[in-house]
């Protein structure tokens, strides 16, 4: 029963404390009183009586204190009163309380907001059941490997594949590369969608069921089922309303009827590369494929997910695929038939691309943080020798020195946990800003705060406040009072020690800092290098559009030629219009496709060897609105069209790779899937497909007939290109009101689209970097005036007896550029060590690159002497009589 | 003597519980009758009896109740709890073995 007694005086400590102290006074008081009552009754007088009952009774005032110590909740109590002491404190140097919270919440914010993307992208498992058995599977071929090992898979492998895997994998493909024209209803605009042709296993692959209706099953995935189509959720509410009704209904993609059969739920999303996230519909691959790309091995529009059952390894699969690939390709020798498969966990395939980047981020924000405490502690340190003489007075007086370390724990941790808090609401704003501005980055909607990242944010405040606090508790553990109270009366070469620990940060926030600007500079490098990559083609004030035709409505190829000539026409005669012309794919716009081909004139290709163009369907216009130059030869003309359109123009790569040392012009091309064969009219210059790749092999072919349906509107003006957008559109509406127009863009938009990772990698360390270098300059200033003030006797002394100021300011600039000197051989060696690991995101950039290195040295003395030069200057200006007087 | 250490450590402790066994009683009366019954031996210092009232308060061995004194103003009347009452019955034992052993050594010498 003891415990309930004991509980109820917790209880009452806890919720009657003052009542207690009350009663306790009373309780001492009666007993004084009986005493002197007792002794005056002995026949003292009063005076006496008092003296010697405080005599046998003790101290009141230490007595009473002792016995509040028995009572529970004491460490409580004076917890609370010490951190309302340390508020106090902090208060009254509320500039400092501001520095450090600030420094505190910019270093924790960072780390809270990458660590968070690291966590949501890299890390958590992708939302489909079991997801670790997922993985993504993709061709190889040992002569690209230079290039990816990833390759896009065709049906007939995947077939094969899907056979042998039985028992081991479950298997599923699909082409993320589609689209359709949904036709206008009801009063809603056409327009034109991303969608996924997939096999009907795919959903079912993933373990995904539709919010709504059902899934495919292996009846609709046949090439004469009737159309099905599954919507993504989004698309669902965006253009039906959330009709709960529409399983069932039909609506119409490329002018065909498709029926409604489910509807996907809100949170999925397919997880893939190249996904891009956009996916608005579904379709049976089967169904929807062209009876020539679902029996064959060279042409490879798949991405493939595999589910592994149990027992079974993604390396095992992958090595099993591999011989059967190799088989493939020895049974289909075919120049574009792949001879190896290659694969990847499914989250690895994601988020691949990010790794580095975020990862390169996380570090520079872990700088960040280090730098911050640093900086902290030293504030701390140095907030502390000025309070040197309390302190010791203090001690001296009896206060105990746990007390005073737990004073300067509560003080840091009081910093770090306002300065947390702030870093909280920070990373909250960083992150919805990435979440705007990086849109289309893979997994972005994954980000968001969970119990991780809220024990990684209290884990790093901590660390923060354990750091700060006990180094400065550390350095002013009072170990010699009375040195500390005499050195205050006379001091020469005061706080010595802390000052060398101060410099040793100083050396390591230095060194952090220059890494983090080595590869910011590293990485501006490579974006302005990237920027200024030539593609080709001038980019200034050209607008890009597309549009697809509908089989259904444009059934033969002379209607779609007829529609392609009457918009490009139309389009020439716009007022504000130079040149304007029709392709497939414009520079800088992605693949676009390519053809296995080989020239008929020559000897048939080596066993291994392989020749591949791009390809692209061109109006004979389309080069002198872009402005490709023709170099040999000639272009091809209108009327080469149809089934006079066999003719093609090369660029100079492929002139050079594929006719090495004779003249094209004349040759012939056959192309390895169809057999046809195409007269080489023509030599013309080299283009970029995307930025940061060098330019392909091409050829281009007349885009009126060769079965284009699609094409790309390139409109050149004089200025203002974008004001011509809404009239090309208008055109376009005018000729079929049901056609929509996507991806209207100038070119200098999509090159800064393929350029923005590398902007935002780059902008961003730049951004940790000049934090750094704030936080190191303060730094710097803040040691060099602390030792100043240190030294200002010394200093008075030394000019009384003759010094020159000049010497005086030397000798203070070489203290205080001592460790920004050592820091930056420490930074650079550092830097040298770790700058390898960003390689991969380096565009043109070696990782040593000597500029680089030079300009960060000179950035950071720069700063490091502007830091030194005002308490320098100060100690030189000091007036000796002025300093040995304030001893 | 004066301060509460210079007892054999736990004494006062003991002395507490002892004088409390029969009745309740206020600190005033408790540092009385410990002086008593030692016969003026033990000058306890008598402030100190009150941390150590409160500590044997807070480990539930005595509890407090505030009643009218003789002298007609409020008091704080300490008494045993039942864990009181062993822990002094195991103390007492303690206290006699300890004493026997020193008792044994210092008539042996």
């Amino acid at each position: 029963m003891r415990w309930i007694q004991q509980m109820r005086m917790r209880f009452q400590m806890l919720f009657h404390r003052g009542t207690a102290a009350a009663r306790l006074d009373d309780e001492l008081q009666d007993h004084l009183e009986r005493q002197v009552t007792e002794n005056l009754a002995a026949g003292m007088n009063a005076e006496d009586a008092r003296y010697a009952a405080l005599r046998t009774f003790g101290n009141p005032a230490l007595l009473r204190e002792q016995a509040r110590a028995t009572w529970s909740w004491t460490w409580a109590e004076s917890l609370v009163s010490d951190v309302r002491y340390c508020i106090r404190t902090l208060l009254r140097t509320p500039g400092f309380a501001a520095i450090a919270i600030l420094v505190m919440a910019l270093g924790i914010g960072a780390n809270v907001a990458l660590f968070t993307v690291v966590r949501s992208v890299l890390l958590n498992p992708l939302p489909y059941r079991d997801s670790d058995q997922l993985v993504s599977l993709y061709e190889h071929e040992a002569r690209l490997a230079d290039f990816t090992n990833y390759l896009p898979v065709d049906v007939g492998s995947f077939t094969e594949w899907q056979k042998a895997a039985q028992g081991v994998a479950q298997m599923a493909m699909l082409s993320p590369w589609q689209s359709y024209n949904v036709s206008s209803e009801g009063g809603k605009l056409p327009e034109r969608i991303d969608a996924s042709w997939c096999s009907w296993n795919l959903f079912s692959t993933l373990g995904v069921s539709p919010a709504l209706g059902r899934s495919f099953n292996a009846s609709d995935d046949q090439p004469n089922a009737e159309a099905t189509v599954i919507l993504s959720a989004q698309f669902w509410a965006r253009r039906y309303d959330s009709d709960p009704a529409i399983v069932g209904k039909k609506i119409w993609l490329d002018a065909k009827p498709y029926t409604v059969i489910g509807v996907l739920p809100t949170s999925f999303v397919y997880e893939g590369a190249f996904s891009g996230n956009t996916m608005q519909a579904w379709t049976p691959i089967n169904h929807e494929a062209p009876p020539e790309v679902l029996h064959t091995f060279s042409d490879h529009e798949l991405m493939v997910v595999a589910r592994l059952l149990p027992g079974t390894s993604l390396a095992s699969l992958v090595s099993q695929l591999n011989a059967l690939q190799s088989h493939i390709k020895a049974t289909h020798p075919g120049p574009s038939v792949h001879d190896g498969v290659s694969g990847r966990t499914m989250l690895d395939d994601v988020v691949h691309d990010y790794k580095t980047p975020l990862y390169a981020l996380l570090a520079a924000t872990g700088c960040v943080l280090l730098i911050s405490c640093m900086n902290v502690a030293s504030l701390l340190v140095a907030r502390s020798a000025a309070r040197k003489k309390e302190l010791a007075i203090r001690v001296a007086l009896g206060g105990g020195r746990m007390r005073l370390v737990r004073e300067r724990l509560i003080e840091s941790s009081l910093l770090s946990i306002a300065g947390g808090c702030l870093g909280l609401l920070f990373a909250a704003g960083a992150l919805q800003w990435l979440i705007h501005s990086r849109s289309e980055m893979n997994r972005i909607e994954a980000i968001r705060f969970d119990g991780v990242v809220a024990i990684f944010a209290g884990g790093t405040i901590l660390l923060c406040a354990l750091f700060a606090g006990l180094v400065s508790a550390f350095s002013s553990s009072g170990k010699n009072v009375l040195a500390s109270l005499h050195e205050s009366s006379r001091a020469h070469s005061a706080g010595r020690t802390r000052a060398t620990l101060r410099r040793t940060f100083l050396v390591l926030e230095v060194g952090l800092t220059v890494v983090l600007l080595v590869g910011a500079g590293l990485l501006l490098k490579s974006y302005r290098h990237l920027r200024s990559t030539d593609i080709g083609v001038p980019i200034d004030n050209v607008l890009t559009m597309h549009f697809s035709l509908p089989e259904a409505r444009y059934k033969e190829p002379a209607q779609q030629v007829a529609f392609f000539e009457s918009v490009i026409a139309r389009v020439r005669a716009l007022p504000g219009v130079q040149a304007a012309g029709l392709v497939s794919t414009a520079p800088g716009q992605g693949w676009g496709g390519d053809q296995a081909m080989s020239v008929v004139e020559h000897p048939p290709l080596a066993k291994g060897q392989n020749m591949s163009l791009m390809v692209r369907g061109a109006e004979p216009g389309y080069f002198a609105a872009i402005q490709i130059p023709l170099l040999r030869g000639r272009i091809f003309k209108s009327d080469e069209r149809l089934d006079r359109a066999h003719v093609a123009v090369i660029s100079q790569a492929a002139a050079q790779r594929y006719f090495p040392g004779e003249d094209p012009v004349g040759k012939h091309l056959k192309v390895a899937m169809t057999g046809e064969v195409f007269e080489v009219l023509g030599v013309v210059g080299d283009t970029r497909w995307y930025v940061s790749q060098p330019p392909n092999p091409t050829l281009y072919w007349p885009i009126y007939g060769n079965d284009y349906s699609h094409a790309a509107i390139v409109v050149r003006s004089l200025r203002n290109v974008e004001a011509l957008s809404l009239p090309v559109q208008k055109i376009i509406g005018s000729l079929d009101a049901d056609l929509p127009v996507s991806d209207v863009m100038t070119l200098r938009q999509s090159i800064g689209k393929a350029t923005v990772d590398s902007q935002f990698d780059s902008l961003l360390v730049l951004a940790f970097a000049a934090i750094a270098l704030i936080l190191a300059a303060a730094g710097l200033y803040g040691v060099l005036a602390y030792l100043v003030t240190q030294r200002t006797s010394e200093i008075g002394i030394r000019i009384a007896l003759g010094a020159r100021r000049v010497q005086v300011m030397r000798k203070v600039l070489f203290d205080g550029l001592n460790p920004a000197l050592i820091g930056l051989l420490f930074g650079l060696a550092a830097s040298a060590a770790v700058v390898r690991l960003i390689r991969s995101m380096l565009y043109e950039t070696e990782p040593l690159d000597v500029a680089v290195f030079a300009t960060v040295a000179a950035i950071l003395l720069l700063v490091a002497a502007m830091a030194c030069v005002l308490p320098a200057w100060r100690a030189s200006r000091l007036d000796p009589i002025q300093a040995l007087r304030t001893e | 003597m004066g301060k509460p250490n210079d007892l054999v450590q736990g004494t006062l402790d003991l002395l507490i519980l002892k004088t409390l066994r029969p009745d309740a009683m206020h600190g005033w009366a408790i540092a009385k009758r410990i002086q008593q019954l030692s016969g003026d031996v033990l000058q306890v210092q008598q402030g100190s009896l009150y941390p150590a009232l409160h500590r044997l308060e807070q480990q539930g061995w005595i509890k407090a109740r505030w009643a009218e004194s003789e002298t007609g103003r409020q008091a704080k009347f300490y008494s045993l709890t039942p864990g009181g009452l062993s822990q002094l019955e195991k103390e007492t034992a303690n206290w006699n073995r300890l004493s026997e052993a020193i008792n044994l050594i210092v008539s042996e010498a």
